[in-house]
C-alpha cells in the first residue's frame, strides 16, 4: 500500500536535490504535459467519440442484439471466472503466507507467472491442449465436448490471464500480518474454516475486495487471449473487447466507442475503488496505531 | 512450518492442482508443440523474412517503448515523491489508467487520437510525423500500456530513500546534479531496471494495443504477437507454435532478468550499501 509521502514543515526548509524552483516547474510541467498527451487525452476520446453525435446516437449503439449478447455474455465470463480465482488467491496466499517449506519461491513464482506471458501466448497454448489438433482434441470430439471457439474456452483463457490478481494482493499482507491471531484462535479451539471466514478474511478484506476488483476488470477487459480462443463467433462468443474490435472494423467508431466506455468506465471505478480501499486502510491503521496493512 | 495453523496439506493441494490444470498443462501443451515441430524446420520458420521482420520490428518498437517510459516513468516517480502540487493525487491515480484499461480499448483510442484526421495526428502530420500506422505509432501502444511499471518500481525506493547521505554530499558542496548521479541514482538503479525490463517484457507480447494503431503490413509494421495470431488464422499450427515458443523463451528470459536484478538489489540492501 502506499504510504503518504510525509513533508512536515521543518524538513521541507532544506534545499534537497531538485528543489530549485526551475528544477521543479520544469519537471513537474513536464510529466503533467505528457500525462495529458499520453494518458487524458486518450480517455477524454472514448467519451468524446462516443458522444460525438448527441446521446440518442450513443444509447441506440446499446439497441444492437449482438452488443448486448456481448454484454451479458461478458458479464457471465465474470460471473465465474472471478470467484474461482478469489478462491484460488485466498488457498495460494494461505499456504504461502501462513507456511515455510521447500520450493515456496518457486510457489510463488508460479503463482506470478502468468502476468509474465502475452495474452496471446496463453490463448495458442490453451488451443494446443483443448483444440481439435490439441493434447485433448481427440478425447473432446469423441465425447462432444466443446471448449475451444465456445463460452468454456473463454472461461479457462480468462482464468489463466487473472490466476494472480488476488493472491498477489494477499500474499504481501498475510505475510506482514504474521500467524498470531490465527495460532490464538487455534488454542481457543476453533477449527480451519472458522479461523479463515472469522479471523484471517476479515483482516485482509481491502486487499481481498481490490484484488477481486481488479481481476474482474481485466477479465472484462481481455481481448488477446480471448480473441483466439473464442472464435469471434458473432452473438454467440463476443465478448465486450472483441465486439468492440468488430464495430471498430465495420466503422461503426460510435458504437465501438459507446461500447468503450462501458469498459472505461470498469477501469475508472476500479481505480476509484483503489483510491477509497486505500484511504480506509491508512484510517484503520491509524485508528490501530499498527504497522501499514492491518 | 507452522505447526499450530492448521489447514496446509489443503491449500497447498488446492493451489498446486489449479496451477496445474490452468497454467502448467497449457504451457507444456505449447511447449510440446514446438518441439514437435524439430529443430530444422523452427529454425526455418523464425529465420524466413516475414517472421524475421516482425521479430526486429518488435525488439526494436519495445526497445523505443521502454527509453520513453523510462525517461518519463522516472521523471514521474521523482515528481510524485518529491513534490507537492494542486492534482498530484490524481496523477497517482491517473499511473494506474494503463494497467486498469482494456488493451483494445486504448488501442481504439490511441488509433482515433493519431490517425490523419484525429485530435494530434492532424498537427503531427503537417509537420511531417505520421504516427498511425508506423513503427512509431506501435512503440507509442506498446510505451502507452507499460507505463506503470518504471514508475511503480522506483516511487517505493525514492519514498525510502534516507535524506541524510543526501545531505552530507550537500553540506561538502557537492552540485545537485553530483548528487543526483553519484548518490540518488545508484539507489533507485535496481528498481529503475527491474521497472525497465517489465517495461520491455511487457512491450514484446502486446497485442490489444498495437492491432488498431500498428497499419499491421507483414513485413513493415507487422508485429511478432499479431503474427502469432494470423498463423493461427490460417491454421498453420506449426508456425504459431514455433513463434509462441520462441515469446514464450522470451518472456522467461525477461523473468530471470528481473529475478536476478531482485537479487542483486537485496544483496545491495542487506549489506547496507
Amino acid at each position: 500500500m502506499a504510504t503518504e509521502p510525509q513533508t512536515p514543515a521543518h524538513t521541507r526548509a532544506r534545499i534537497r536535490v531538485g528543489d530549485g524552483a526551475l528544477t521543479r516547474r520544469l519537471l513537474i510541467g513536464g510529466v503533467l504535459l505528457v500525462t495529458a498527451f499520453i494518458v487524458i487525452a486518450p480517455l477524454a476520446a472514448i467519451f468524446a467519440h462516443a458522444l460525438s453525435h448527441g446521446w440518442a446516437a450513443y444509447l441506440a449503439s446499446f439497441a444492437s442484439e449482438d452488443t448486448r449478447h456481448a454484454i451479458w455474455l461478458t458479464l457471465f465470463v465474470a460471473v465465474v471466472v472471478v470467484p474461482v480465482n478469489v478462491g484460488f488467491g485466498i488457498a495460494a496466499a494461505w499456504c504461502i503466507a501462513k507456511f515455510r517449506f521447500t520450493g515456496r519461491n518457486l510457489l510463488v513464482a508460479l503463482v506470478e507467472l502468468p502476468f509474465s506471458i502475452s495474452p496471446i501466448i496463453a490463448g495458442v497454448a490453451y488451443l494446443f491442449v483443448y483444440g481439435a489438433q490439441g493434447l485433448l482434441g481427440p478425447w473432446l470430439q469423441e465425447h462432444d465436448i466443446k471448449i475451444m471457439f465456445a463460452v468454456p474456452g473463454i472461461m479457462l483463457a480468462s482464468l489463466f490471464v487473472t490466476a494472480p490478481f488476488v493472491a498477489r494482493e494477499l500474499i504481501p499482507l498475510m505475510i506482514a500480518q504474521g500467524s498470531e491471531e490465527e495460532e490464538a484462535a487455534v488454542t481457543l479451539g476453533a477449527g480451519g474454516w472458522r479461523i479463515l471466514t472469522l479471523v484471517t478474511l476479515p483482516n485482509v478484506r481491502f486487499a481481498l475486495l481490490y484484488g477481486a476488483a481488479l481481476c474482474n476488470a481485466r477479465v472484462m477487459g481481455e481481448f488477446g487471449a480471448v480473441s483466439i480462443v473464442s472464435g469471434n463467433i458473432r452473438g454467440q462468443t463476443n465478448t465486450l473487447p472483441l465486439q468492440i474490435e468488430l464495430l471498430y472494423q465495420d466503422n461503426n467508431a460510435i458504437a465501438a466507442f459507446a461500447v468503450a466506455t462501458l469498459l472505461t468506465l470498469v477501469a475508472l471505478f476500479t481505480l476509484v475503488a483503489k483510491a477509497i480501499i486505500e484511504r480506509l486502510d491508512a484510517a484503520r491503521t491509524r485508528a490501530l496505531g499498527g504497522t501499514p496493512g492491518h | 512450518m507452522n505447526r499450530v495453523v492448521p489447514g496446509f496439506p489443503l491449500s497447498l493441494g488446492i493451489t498446486l492442482t489449479y496451477l496445474s490444470l490452468i497454467v502448467l498443462l497449457p504451457l507444456g501443451a505449447l511447449v510440446w508443440q514446438a518441439l514437435d515441430i524439430g529443430w530444422d524446420r523452427y529454425v526455418a520458420i523464425l529465420s524466413g523474412t516475414r517472421t524475421a521482420a516482425a521479430f526486429r520490428l518488435t525488439l526494436a518498437t519495445a526497445a523505443g517503448a521502454t527509453l520513453f517510459n523510462a525517461v518519463y516513468g522516472l521523471a514521474l516517480a521523482w515528481v510524485l515523491v518529491r513534490y507537492e502540487f494542486p492534482g498530484k493525487r490524481l496523477l497517482d491515480a491517473l499511473v494506474d489508467i494503463p494497467f486498469a484499461l482494456p488493451t483494445a480499448v486504448a488501442g481504439i483510442a490511441l488509433s482515433a487520437l493519431f490517425v490523419k484526421n484525429g485530435w494530434f495526428g492532424g498537427p503531427l502530420a503537417a509537420i511531417g510525423i505520421d504516427v498511425a500506422y508506423t513503427p512509431l505509432g506501435i512503440a507509442l501502444a506498446m510505451a502507452f500500456t507499460s507505463i506503470p511499471f518504471v514508475v511503480r518500481t522506483v516511487q517505493p525506493v525514492l519514498e525510502d530513500l534516507a535524506h541524510d547521505v543526501e545531505e552530507a554530499a550537500a553540506t561538502l558542496g557537492a552540485s545537485d546534479r553530483r548528487i543526483f548521479a553519484r548518490v540518488i541514482f545508484p539507489a533507485i538503479f535496481p528498481a529503475f531496471l527491474t521497472g525497465a525490463s517489465l517495461c520491455f517484457a511487457r512491450s514484446l507480447g502486446e497485442f490489444g494495443a498495437i492491432i488498431f494503431i500498428a497499419g499491421n503490413l507483414p513485413g513493415r509494421t507487422e508485429v511478432v504477437s499479431l503474427l502469432t495470431f494470423i498463423r493461427i488464422e490460417e491454421y498453420d499450427y506449426p508456425a504459431a507454435a514455433a513463434i509462441a515458443a520462441t515469446l514464450l523463451g522470451l518472456a522467461f528470459l525477461m523473468l530471470f532478468v528481473v529475478n536476478m536484478i531482485q537479487l542483486w538489489q537485496q544483496r545491495r540492501i542487506g549489506t547496507g550499501d
